[in-house]
């Protein structure tokens, strides 16, 4: 893959996890001009995250895909999207200044992102999330000897697991709220998981109700089956399922319903030539997401009869979205864990009690400074929205920090 | 484990060196320094969280550039590095 100066592309993607691979090399293999955007320092997203070269469970995946992509196709890592200058042009962001993206056709494959929900202590260094931890660990971080507590819910809590026990950290327990472990679907994938997580504690209808230590974190009291219990870790990885990054869709004036973004058969938002693949139009996972790129890699290509050839293959895939999205509801009992003094938006430091007396997302924000700082709403917005029913309002630009000289 | 031609980077965190495996992340770095990342408006320590560039708990300082998202970006020789700014 080259960089250059020159950004003018037939089909421009957005976001290098695999629906957007999938979609890049679909679009390049019809001989259109492919660019490739992403903000990270490699492709690969957040599930094919190669860090320092760690053995990976999806690896062979993930490298044939990964050699399928021409070298014409443009790739811009560290490049972070924050405006759209004018229909067709995207402004974005490196290390070294802004980029104007050109594009005839659109494909946004921006992922998803843990959700968070406070607690007592959360806001302790190395309490994180659990995709949060594995990618710190990828990245670097020594786990081996480290007493590792995993909490929450979603498709990645065993997957985190059976990483950071093979990397060599002591999994304390894997808290599961959840009366029945249902890990829906993938028979293969679960068999191979419960292999690797033989003989890690999980404990179910069980939670993070309280992280404790001085400058970082020591303890976690977790709530298991009604009864409190006090466990050291040094490490906690907690998330609550996944919510879709949907900012620069809807910045783009994409139609989003229910909080994922609305698409057509060929993967068409609805807007005319933008095109949106994965995770954001439903929480699915990688199967869903590579057909899903496919299918819109394609279409905005202009090979719709090819794109077509792949609806069965989709079909397929979304019954596992359906099921995913059923297993991982969120329990009532967890709206109650944050105290009058637990920090709900980190950025501005605005406590539980100081939400309790709003009335919504935009009076919060008025009135507390709730969302307002540099994550812009998108760790506490999530948080809010179910621990208070509130819905975030419209997205106005730029959709990221970006530097005043990016502003012009 | 590292491959055996994976290098090492020595960058400086608060003033002190700290070497680190090549492709490690500016975000473990200062984890390996024992550092916080940053200090909150309420002035608790923070860390990184996400892991992906969405929380901003883990800006640090990089060659004078605030606001740097420290776990997008990979340690390079030299590299000065701030947190608490």
């Amino acid at each position: 893959m080259s960089r250059d100066s020159e950004s003018r592309f037939d089909v421009l993607v957005i976001g290098g996890g695999p629906a957007g691979i999938a979609a890049a090399v679909r679009a390049a293999e019809c001989g259109v001009r492919v660019g490739i955007v992403d903000d990270n320092p490699a492709l690969g997203g957040q599930i094919w995250r190669t860090g320092l070269g760690n053995a990976h469970s999806d690896d062979a995946k993930r490298k044939m895909w990964s050699s399928r992509l021409p070298p014409e196709v443009m790739a811009f890592y560290g490049t972070r999207v924050f405006d759209q200058a004018a229909a067709g042009k995207l402004l974005a962001e490196d290390a070294d200044g802004v980029r104007e993206l050109c594009y005839a056709n659109l494909v946004l494959a921006t992922g998803a992102r843990e959700r968070f929900l406070p607690f007592p202590g959360w806001t302790l260094p190395n309490v994180m999330g659990a995709g949060g931890l594995q990618a710190m660990v990828k990245c670097g971080l020594p786990i081996r000897g480290k007493r590792v507590v995993i909490a929450g819910t979603g498709p990645l809590l065993l997957a985190v697991a059976a990483y950071l026990q093979k990397q060599g950290a002591e999994i304390a327990f894997i808290c599961e709220p959840a009366g029945l472990v249902r890990y829906p679907g993938k028979i293969s994938e679960g068999l191979r998981l419960k292999k690797a997580l033989a003989g890690i504690p999980l404990a179910t209808k069980c939670w993070p109700v309280a992280a404790h230590g001085a400058q970082a974190l020591e303890s976690v009291t977790i709530s298991r089956a009604g009864k409190k219990e006090n466990v050291s870790c040094d490490c906690l990885a907690c998330g609550f399922h996944l919510v879709p990054n949907t900012e620069l869709q809807a910045l783009l004036g994409c139609r989003i319903t229910g909080g994922y973004v609305q698409v057509d058969e060929f993967q068409q938002t609805s807007v005319s030539r933008i095109f949106c693949a994965g995770e954001p139009t439903g929480i699915g996972g990688v199967e869903s997401a590579l057909v899903e790129g496919e299918i819109a890699g394609l279409a905005a290509a202009g090979q719709a009869a090819r794109a077509r050839q792949l609806f069965g293959k989709r079909r397929k895939t979304r019954r596992f979205t359906t099921i995913l999205d059923q297993a991982f509801r969120l329990r009532p009992e967890l709206k109650h864990l944050p105290s009058a003094e637990t920090i709900v938006c980190r950025c501005e430091d605005v406590s539980y009690s100081r939400l309790q007396e709003q009335q919504s997302w935009r009076a919060a924000k008025l009135h507390t400074r709730c969302g307002m700082g540099l994550c812009q709403g998108r760790i506490c917005g999530p948080a809010t929205e179910f621990l208070f029913g509130w819905k975030q309002d419209s997205v106005r630009p730029p959709i990221f920090p970006a530097r005043v000289a990016s502003m012009g | 484990m590292p491959d055996s031609n994976v290098n090492s980077v020595t960058l400086i965190v608060n003033g002190s060196p700290v070497n680190v495996l090549a492709g490690t992340t500016v975000a473990v770095a200062v984890a390996i320094a024992g550092r916080p990342c940053r200090t909150s408006v309420g002035g608790e320590p923070r860390g990184p969280l996400c892991g992906m560039g969405i929380c901003f708990e883990c800006r640090v300082s990089i060659n004078g550039r605030s606001h740097c998202r420290s776990c997008q970006i990979v340690c390079e020789p030299g590299m000065e590095v701030k947190t608490d700014e």
